[in-house]
């Protein structure tokens, strides 16, 4: 147990540094929008979504109807969708952690679950659930910060949210190193480009992936083997 | 404040609600059946760099070329993680270094 949580520790620590500064970040603008650290507990506990609570705080005193407020819930999460695709099985499996599992898949919890391999003499499923739990109080503890004492931080922390894409990017170049093949990464970055190009900044995630799902299909039977070691294991 | 509690309860369970049902959505699509079918596996598989990459360029979308030194700070950091990870393979090595060099890059470039 100690070993799984050791583990986890140093796989999440990234989103430590990122998830602390954001969450700040967010508890502030929820305090100066009136809200005070009891809501920025409880909105980091049950919605639990980085760029979607940032747009909640817009939400209140925005005037919006609640169907359009749902309705660009649905838009801004809708690349969710495709997160869950590959951990079907996996998360089936670990019974009543389940749940908890499917709610707490944000982006970063995703890309570490996607990367992460459990060292020997840890217990896989829950150095999963490790992992996720770990990410979700690091946000938390982020927000409430940001809404006690957001303005007491002097230093200049700009930029420190890039840890973020940095955990992204090494990533990618894990699973680069560790593809047998290519494509699907190379076409994840062509659509993403070329709909950031065609759509812009604010819409483009979700025609990137619903293209990179499309081509991905169409070339199915023409990948090899994803990943290096399920062909070397007998 | 210039909502209501419970205006502003309703909202946040509109949207903790809406959220998790994206989340959602695969398992409850796949997640009864006995055997999740096979072009699901196949996407399962395979999906993943692709998902990383446009995750990648999602983080850096508001670069405006056209407006130099925007986008400078995250290429030159964004190469640092890359060579450093080659190099090292090292996960908080490469993240620690490629923020702090995006850090110094950020807050000197105007």
């Amino acid at each position: 147990m100690k070993k799984t949580l050791k583990t986890a520790l140093i796989y999440t620590f990234p989103v430590l540094i990122g998830y602390i500064f954001l969450g700040m970040a967010f508890g502030l603008l929820l305090q100066k929008a009136g809200y005070n650290y009891i809501w920025a507990f409880f909105i980091s506990l049950f919605v639990y979504a980085g760029s979607m609570q940032f747009v909640l705080v817009d939400f209140f005193g925005s005037g919006l109807s609640l169907s359009v407020m749902a309705a660009m819930t649905l838009i801004i999460n809708s690349r969710h969708i495709f997160y869950g695709l590959s951990f079907i099985d996996k998360f089936k499996k670990m019974k009543k952690l389940y749940p908890y599992m499917v709610f707490s898949l944000t982006d970063e919890t995703y890309s570490i679950l996607c990367s992460v391999e459990s060292p020997e003499g840890t217990d896989p499923d829950k150095l999963y659930f490790l992992i996720a739990l770990l990410n979700q109080i690091y946000w938390i503890a982020g927000s409430v910060i940001g809404a006690l004492a957001g303005e007491l931080i002097t230093f200049n922390t700009t930029g420190i949210d890039f840890a973020m894409t940095a955990l992204f990017v090494v990533i990618f170049v894990e699973q680069w190193k560790e593809s047998k093949s290519h494509i699907p990464a190379l076409t994840g970055l062509s659509s993403a480009i070329l709909c950031l190009i065609l759509f812009g900044p604010d819409n483009f995630i979700l025609p990137s992936l619903l293209v990179t799902v499309a081509f991905l299909l169409l070339i199915k039977n023409k990948i090899p083997a994803t990943n290096k070691e399920e062909v070397s294991v007998p | 404040m210039t909502l209501s509690t419970s205006e502003s309860i309703v909202i946040i369970a509109v949207v903790a609600a809406l959220t998790f049902l994206t989340r959602a959505f695969p398992f409850i699509l796949f997640g009864r059946n006995k055997q999740v079918p096979d072009i699901i596996q196949y996407l399962g598989k395979i999906l993943p760099p692709a998902i990383i990459a446009t995750l990648v360029v999602y983080c850096v979308r508001n670069i405006n070329f056209y407006n130099f030194p925007s986008g400078f700070a995250e290429i030159i950091s964004i190469a640092v993680v890359v060579m450093l990870h080659l190099w090292k393979r090292n996960n908080l090595l490469s993240i620690g270094v490629g923020t702090v060099v995006y850090m110094i890059l950020i807050q000197n470039l105007t």
